[in-house]
């Protein structure tokens, strides 16, 4: 039977009356078929729905083509011998305010169509003889078959309100005038696809920079990942053999470093590696060199400086992470190897390193993921310096960190948007090129 | 007398790569601790600045301990610490509360939302973090919580807000748990609530520490969105932003040795919390690997 299904549209053709009378009252539908509480509920959540729109949401979408027109006024006032300024239109709040009353418009739909399926199956159950639920079986529910939904209700709402909104209001940035370049930091206008040509336009000076910025992220977080992942793979190898004495004593040393909080250690470094700084200091005393080493003003020591560093805080991380797993390598296939001859070299790369990367795929993608996103490192070392000459972006920033540089330090929203959404887009591709090749993805069987 | 005979029986060979194991070994572990020791060392150095003429300290002092925790006026590092203690106590509460429920109704529960949400997880996760920083800093102000006091509870609020999303080590391992006892107590009458509280949280110890230790000490290392969100009004500091003050130009030859001594104070008890913790870390990384 086609109307026996549960769905918006069976619900406004072969509803009753209430069913279909919650179509305009929300929650009409479920007063009369016996559960008043929720009726009500829904009906309240309506109303306010209404006064909201009327009161602002209205006003906020009539808002939003124009994002303002309005600019701020300056008046001369002779009996007090002041400016005074007139309130002129904020393109920036009335963007978040559209944003906001676009999910808020969006969450009242939802609810019209769960209410409206809601209605027509309680009217299917009442007509069918069987019982409606109460409130309070609703509620005991909530505990029981819907535990879900008490406990993710408040961890949904919180990512909703503070990283979806908030990511539909940057990316909607990308697309409007909004920076400090031609002065549209208060009154600013939709721009199209102008930001996004700029940046993928190779002749202009913020494409060369884009272009430039991403090659080194990518050659970065491709070094960054597979150097820490192998090197320290094989420092595990090295503490795990069976002839080394003390490991517990040297997994400690290596474990203290991670225990430091990052940004601490990273902040030393970035001393320590100065002119003036101790490493220069202690290579001077040794009479090793006689100039110190420009660690952060030189372009190329600066990129090498930063991976080595790298190397000294991720490697123990990847130490302690693949211990475990390394463990897990069947014992035959070393003794097989063993059999055949080959050495510990051979061993590594036609053993362990396949059937560890066959496990850790998945990690593998989230480590590079981070990297590219790895603003620590970059952002409290070099600061993404050294920095040429009308450049906003220094040879060693990454996207990320270049990202944070447009929008906090030189208020160029837009482009800051376009940047960030350009990361998305370059992590998505390399995600699912990786992870589609990956052998865990084609194969789910055990390895070999 | 046994051991002694194994090591006779090795073939020289093998004993000169084993010496020469242990020596690179402790070449590597002396370049690792060897920027800890050197600030610990600094900590206690008399000679201020930042940069002296020698690697190790000239004279050893107290004083920048002292100088740290009694002087108010210029950086206010005990009041630092207690709005950053404050922040870290609510937030870990939430967050806790938050990572917990998530991962335990991704693995338990069956619903439709259950797919889409872990792949709008992973789509979200692919974000550069940044990105949605200023937003976060309109809508909090909107909110009115950008100015004076309120400042504590928007940080609270923005650190615990988005932790649903990291759910991946906590939902491994619930993963790991066997099913068969849920089953057996809900024949016997449970509720799903009276699974989650009664049995699966208190086989869940390892997890529930390592889920409080990281979201405690969350706040203590951010610098970041601290920074945007508290911008001039010092007096809502927290420790990170505060160590960062101390390396800036107009802070450093005076306060540089009193930023090591920061340093050191707050590494001390996050050290021993991420000792402590690691055990679960590794073990959740399995899980989440096997899983």
């Amino acid at each position: 039977m086609k109307e026996d299904r549960i769905n918006v549209r069976n619900a406004l053709i072969h509803g009753d009356l209430y069913t279909k009378l919650s179509a305009v009252f929300m929650g009409a539908g479920m007063l009369w078929h016996g559960q008043r509480i929720k009726g009500i509920l829904v009906f309240i959540l309506e109303a306010a729905f209404w006064f909201y729109m009327i009161t602002a949401g209205f006003l906020n979408l009539g808002m939003l083509p124009s994002l303002g027109t309005q600019e701020q006024g300056k008046v001369w006032n002779e009996a007090k011998q002041i400016y005074e300024y007139t309130a002129g239109d904020n393109s920036q709040q009335i963007l978040l305010a559209g944003v906001i009353t676009c999910f808020v418009i969006a969450a009242i739909v939802m609810l019209w169509i769960l209410q409206l399926r809601h209605s027509y199956h309680l009217q299917k159950q009442i007509e069918r003889g069987e019982k409606v639920p109460g409130f309070k079986q609703d509620i005991k529910s909530l505990f029981d078959g819907n535990l879900h939904i008490t406990l993710m209700t408040l961890p949904c709402i919180g990512i909703l309100i503070f990283n979806i909104v908030p990511l539909v209001y940057m990316i909607s940035m990308a697309f409007t005038t909004y920076s400090k370049e031609n002065d549209h930091l208060i009154l600013f206008d939709w721009d199209g696809l102008h930001q996004f040509l700029r940046v993928l336009n190779m002749n202009g000076n913020i494409g060369r920079q884009f272009w430039h910025v991403l090659a080194w992220t990518i050659v970065w977080a491709i070094f960054a990942t597979f150097l820490n992942y192998i090197l320290g793979m094989i420092l595990a190898m090295v503490i795990n053999r069976k002839d080394t004495k003390g490991k517990a004593f040297w997994r400690f040393c290596f474990v203290l470093s991670i225990a430091v909080p990052q940004f601490v250690t990273l902040m030393i470094m970035n001393i320590m590696l100065q002119p003036s700084g101790a490493v220069n200091v202690l290579l001077k005393n040794l009479g090793l060199i006689k100039e110190s080493i420009p660690f952060w003003t030189n372009a190329t020591i600066a990129r090498i400086t930063i991976i080595v560093i790298n190397l000294w805080v991720g490697i123990p991380y990847t130490m302690l992470q693949v211990t475990g797993i390394l463990q897990n390598i069947p014992a035959e296939l070393y003794e097989a190897s063993k059999m055949d001859g080959a050495g510990p070299v051979r061993t590594f790369f036609r053993i362990t390193l396949p059937y560890m990367l066959f496990v850790t795929t998945p990690y593998l993608i989230a480590s590079f993921v981070g990297n590219i996103n790895n603003f620590n490192v970059i952002y409290l070392l070099s600061g993404g310096g050294p920095t040429y000459v009308g450049d906003t972006a220094g040879q060693t920033d990454l996207l990320v960190t270049w990202l944070y540089k447009l929008t906090i330090e030189q208020q160029y929203y837009n482009l800051g948007a376009v940047i960030g959404i350009m990361t998305f887009v370059i992590l998505t591709i390399i995600t699912l090129i990786t992870y589609r090749n990956s052998s865990s993805y084609k194969n789910e069987e055990a390895f070999m | 007398m046994e051991n002694q005979l194994k090591k006779n029986r090795q073939s020289p060979r093998k004993r000169i790569v084993n010496l020469l194991v242990h020596i690179l070994l402790a070449v590597l572990a002396l370049i690792w601790v060897l920027p800890i020791v050197w600030i610990v060392l600094t900590s206690f150095r008399a000679e201020p600045g930042a940069y002296t003429n020698t690697f190790l300290p000239a004279g050893y002092t107290l004083n920048n301990y002292v100088k740290l925790l009694t002087d108010r006026n210029v950086l206010n590092f005990p009041k630092m610490f207690m709005n950053t203690f404050i922040i870290a106590i609510c937030s870990c509460a939430v967050s806790t509360f938050f990572v917990l429920s998530v991962s335990y109704s991704l693995s338990r529960m069956r619903f439709k939302f259950r797919k889409p949400y872990m792949n709008l997880a992973m789509i979200l996760g692919l974000f550069p973090g940044f990105m949605t920083m200023i937003a976060q800093y309109f809508i909090l102000k909107a909110m009115g919580l950008t100015e004076g006091a309120s400042i504590r509870i928007g940080l609270i609020v923005v650190y615990c807000a988005c932790t649903g999303l990291g759910f991946q080590i906590s939902k491994g391992f619930f993963d790991t748990i066997s099913k068969s006892i849920d089953e057996a107590a809900i024949i016997d009458g449970a509720t799903q609530w009276q699974v989650f509280t009664r049995i699966t949280m208190p086989l869940s110890k390892p997890i529930i520490i390592y889920t409080v230790m990281t979201s405690f000490i969350a706040p203590w290392v951010d610098f970041i969105f601290a920074k945007v969100l508290c911008r001039a009004n010092s007096d809502q500091f927290t420790v990170a932003i505060g160590l960062w003050n101390m390396l800036q130009k107009e802070y450093i030859y005076q306060w540089y040795t009193c930023f090591a001594a920061g340093a050191v104070l707050i590494s001390i008890p996050i050290a021993i919390l991420f000792l402590y913790m690691q055990r679960f870390y590794v073990e959740g990384m399995s899980g989440a690997v096997k899983g």
